[in-house]
């Protein structure tokens, strides 16, 4: 394997990747190995040590570059979810998204251009607690909520191409 | 799905990633109180019914430089909905693809999909050559870029973990 230091620029912003971070990055987003070592087996396959592949994943953890090496979950398989939409006066935005953000049930919350324009995702054990937490939302700014759950989940999940 | 007890202490031992050494199963099953054997097979059925996606690197987009993230909500024939559902999740840039109700009359959409790119206008183009490549022109749509995250980080209920529905972002 090539271990030569490739200089990828990324917006403004350089970002520096070995040959092994880019493979690591691009190339093990799903399979990995259900095998006692499975970073032997990644660091066969990348001709490295077992140790130069963990050192690389934790620094691209370490960096930021890489959340976690592990699951991702399906959505909704297990207690109650919604995707809910807010219509807020942009001079309130700051204030609705932080009262909005307070609620241990929010685990998404984004600005969006859009009438539309405050974005987030309530999630909890039952359907009755996701409800409860819409009707504060509501009652406490005083906007109508748009309640738009997760009807059905088309998804080929094969990862995400970084380098094709 | 009902979950075991054995399935949700096992999701709360992975949620946040595999210990990085040599032996991470090892490792889980030590926190755990079983056995390696237990822990790969309990991760095995997960995969199996579909609870976990995929297991492998969980890379941050907006970190990699692909900070451009737009919902593209479609207004889709009821008719059409699962054959137009497939075509965009197959879509290499479309990392989620969701049936949601209708709120007539403020919210005519019942199909999001979510787009990754460089760029705002990467994905303008990369949506662009969608609609090209699946004829999708008659189709009512809207492109909601998101402009700010207030905030981004998994569901997680007390001691046990829930599976999260992805909304704003990528996964992780």
């Amino acid at each position: 394997m090539k271990q030569a230091t490739e200089q990828v620029t990324l917006l403004n912003t350089p970002l520096t990747l070995t040959a092994l971070e880019k493979t690591l990055l691009n190339d093990y987003q799903r399979d990995l190995p259900l095998c006692a070592s499975p970073f032997d087996e990644i660091a066969q396959q990348c001709g490295v040590s077992t140790e130069e592949v963990l050192q690389k994943l934790r620094s691209l953890q370490q960096r930021g570059l890489i959340s976690r090496v592990g699951p991702v979950f399906a959505p909704r398989r297990a207690g109650a979810s919604t995707l809910a939409a807010l219509s807020v006066p942009v001079d309130e935005l700051d204030a609705v998204a932080g009262f909005v953000n307070g609620f241990d049930e929010v685990n998404h919350n984004y600005q969006r251009e859009h009438h539309f324009n405050l974005w987030f995702v309530v999630a909890a054990a039952d359907q009755d607690r996701v409800d409860a937490v819409l009707d504060t939302i509501e009652t406490m700014t005083g906007l109508p909520v748009l309640d738009l759950p997760l009807e059905r989940a088309f998804y080929i999940d094969l990862g995400f191409p970084l380098w094709s | 799905m009902e979950l075991s007890d054995t399935d949700r202490a096992l999701i709360a031992a992975v949620q946040d990633g595999l210990p990085l050494v040599a032996h991470p199963y090892a490792e889980v099953a030590r926190q755990l109180g079983t056995s390696e054997a237990d822990v790969m097979a309990g991760i095995a059925s997960l995969l199996e019914r579909g609870l976990i996606k995929r297991m492998g690197v969980v890379v941050r987009h907006r970190a990699l430089g692909y900070r451009a993230n737009a919902m593209v909500v479609w207004n889709v024939p009821d008719e059409n909905i699962e054959q137009i559902g497939r075509l965009l999740s197959g879509e290499t840039y479309v990392t989620l693809c969701y049936q949601r109700p209708r709120r007539l009359p403020h919210w005519p959409y019942n199909l999001f999909c979510m787009i990754h790119g460089r760029s705002r206008a990467s994905v303008r183009r990369c949506l662009e050559t969608m609609i090209e490549a699946h004829g999708l022109h008659g189709i009512e749509h809207e492109v909601l870029f998101s402009t700010r995250a207030f905030k981004q980080c998994g569901a997680r209920y007390g001691k046990f973990a829930m599976p999260q529905e992805p909304a704003g972002s990528a996964h992780g």
